[in-house]
């Protein structure tokens, strides 16, 4: 059961994202005309920090319309927190500069790696969940709130394999990160469910060992499904179909948990017409009235 | 314990093993997940590859593009999670690619579609209205000394081939009938507003442009050039918004 308190508590913890609690949109270039033309009701909308670093042109003429219209949640893919080498301070400053000019509500990491050294490999890819891991990723985590000057939200990642000399288990490792470094969580929940596949976990235990308290959104998407070599179902994080109604059940149980928490819908791939996705947010947006008691 | 380099360099060299080390819940062999990270990996950036050379993919078809992109990916991974800027190296690779070599046109297209990119990305700057050059073009005492600075859109392409009507061919339906792909092209490359645009200059009038961009005086660099249409070529940089600043002493 849920106490108002629990429901007090998780709203103000969402709110220090400041997205509303509601749900958003990733923004797609082939969308803008007809989400500038009739304005839709929609909470917020995210963009990937790393398309928005270029110097000029239609990406930041678009971004600047929507943003005036619309809150904003900027989501990192190249930062590589995970990463053996050294955070590229290069990269912060541009991460700042963008954040100086949109002043987005959000700005959200993976916990993953995407680079080695000079070479950016274009994925999230998975960490060994060790103490020299977890100390290095709270070091990068420390370094990047304090460079941007704002808490930044950790994504819990949809990994394939697992490495050897893991000692940790990762959600106990997600809430070490986030109980030492102030951070808070974006909860994917899609990929939650893929990971729990893929690593023959309980999707619920592993929601009980995350610290929901510090939730500040979530992301919603589809998978694609594979085998591995005994056959076994293998999920694919690939934002390429419609949000799995697991996934949407998944959602309903962490909402009764969390309270309304700013939600988006993420597509990146096979990418449908508008009117499809803004379905998928007006599915979410219920779902959150009904988690707020709200009407 | 350096587990990333193994990990990151089994990702783009497929000939090599799965990296050690990794494991499944199941006991599923590791090689079978790890190909999806390359999978995963090598599609995201072969797909970047074909966003950025459209023309370039419909020339040769998908599956040889994809074939010739990976091995691109192989050998010149990205050194920036800016994918935006992924591909500057394309072109060079395309123009030593052997199996691409009957389609000796391509390496040029891929250097056109490359200076699109950077034009659609390129810092903002508003042009000098043209009533402003008109008045600098008829006062006699600036004329001498006047130099014009350009959108940072601009690019000049000097081709062998008719890099712009190979390109303009391949934006609706993809034929070449009628293009005379041998006849030498000068491509201006540049955005106006939102839209980049591409043209085929006249003749001599990139040289022109060029010396422009040297920063020589109009004059001297209309002089500099073999003869071509100079109000035609001016026209068309006024017209499309393509000359945002304009000096008249000497850039200290």
């Amino acid at each position: 059961m849920l106490t108002i308190n629990d429901h007090a508590h998780s709203r103000t913890q969402a709110a220090r994202t400041g997205l509303p609690s509601r749900a958003g949109l990733g923004l797609k270039t082939g969308h803008l005309r007809e989400v500038l033309g009739s304005q839709p009701d929609i909470g917020f909308f995210e963009v990937h920090a790393e398309n928005y670093m270029v110097a000029g042109g239609p990406f930041h003429h678009f971004l600047g319309l929507i943003r005036e219209q619309y809150p904003l949640s900027l989501h990192g893919v190249g930062l590589s927190i995970g990463a053996e080498s050294p955070l590229d301070e290069q990269h912060l400053k541009r991460l700042a500069e963008l954040i100086r000019r949109y002043q987005p509500q959000s700005f959200s990491e993976h916990l993953a790696w995407s680079s080695h050294g000079p070479v950016f490999l274009n994925d999230l890819l998975p960490l060994a969940y060790d103490t020299p891991t977890l100390n290095r990723v709270c070091e990068h985590i420390d370094h990047v709130q304090n460079t941007l000057q704002r808490p930044m939200l950790l994504e819990n990642p949809a990994t394939y394999l697992a490495f050897e000399r893991s000692t940790i288990d990762e959600a106990d490792f997600i809430a070490e990160v986030i109980r030492r470094s102030g951070c808070g969580l974006l909860l994917d929940v899609n990929n939650v469910y893929v990971s729990c596949v893929n690593h023959q976990r309980d999707p619920q235990a592993y929601l009980d060992a995350l610290p929901l308290h510090t939730v500040g959104e979530i992301h919603l998407a589809g998978f694609a499904e594979d085998c591995d070599s005994l056959g076994d179902r293998l999920l694919i994080d690939d934002h390429g179909a419609p949000i799995d109604q697991t996934v949407w059940a998944l959602y309903r149980q962490v909402l009764q948990r969390t309270g309304p928490v700013a939600t988006l819908i993420e597509r990146d791939n096979q990418v449908p017409a508008f009117t499809v996705l803004l379905a998928e947010v007006q599915q979410a947006d219920a779902l959150l009235r009904d988690a707020g008691g709200r009407t | 314990m350096n587990t990333q380099r193994a990990f990151a360099a089994a990702l783009i060299d497929t000939r090599l093993p799965c990296p050690e080390g990794l494991c499944s819940a199941n006991g599923a062999d590791p090689a079978s997940r790890f190909a999806v990270y390359r999978n995963n990996g090598q599609g995201s950036l072969i797909n970047a590859l074909g966003a950025s050379y459209p023309v370039v993919a419909q020339l040769v078809g998908d599956e040889f593009f994809r074939a010739m992109a990976a091995i691109f990916v192989q050998q010149q991974p990205p050194q920036s999670p800016l994918m935006s800027r992924y591909g500057e190296a394309f072109a060079g690779f395309i123009a030593a690619f052997e199996p691409a070599g009957s389609v000796p046109y391509l390496a040029d297209v891929a250097r056109l579609e490359h200076l699109r990119t950077l034009a659609y990305h390129a810092a903002d700057a508003l042009p000098v209205q043209p009533e402003e050059i008109t008045a600098a073009l008829a006062d006699a005492q600036t004329l001498t000394d006047l130099r014009f600075e350009f959108h940072p859109s601009l690019h000049l392409l000097d081709s062998a081939f008719a890099v712009v009507a190979i390109w303009g061919a391949h934006q609706q339906g993809s034929t070449l009938e009628g293009v005379d792909i041998n006849q030498r092209q000068h491509a201006l490359v540049l955005r106006n507003g939102l839209d980049v645009e591409v043209f085929a200059l006249a003749p001599n009038a990139s040289t022109f442009i060029r010396n422009l961009i040297d920063g020589q005086p109009l004059l001297a660099a209309a002089e500099n050039s073999p003869e071509f249409d100079l109000a035609q070529t001016l026209g068309l940089l006024i017209a499309r918004n393509a000359i945002t600043h304009l000096n008249d002493k000497e850039l200290p």
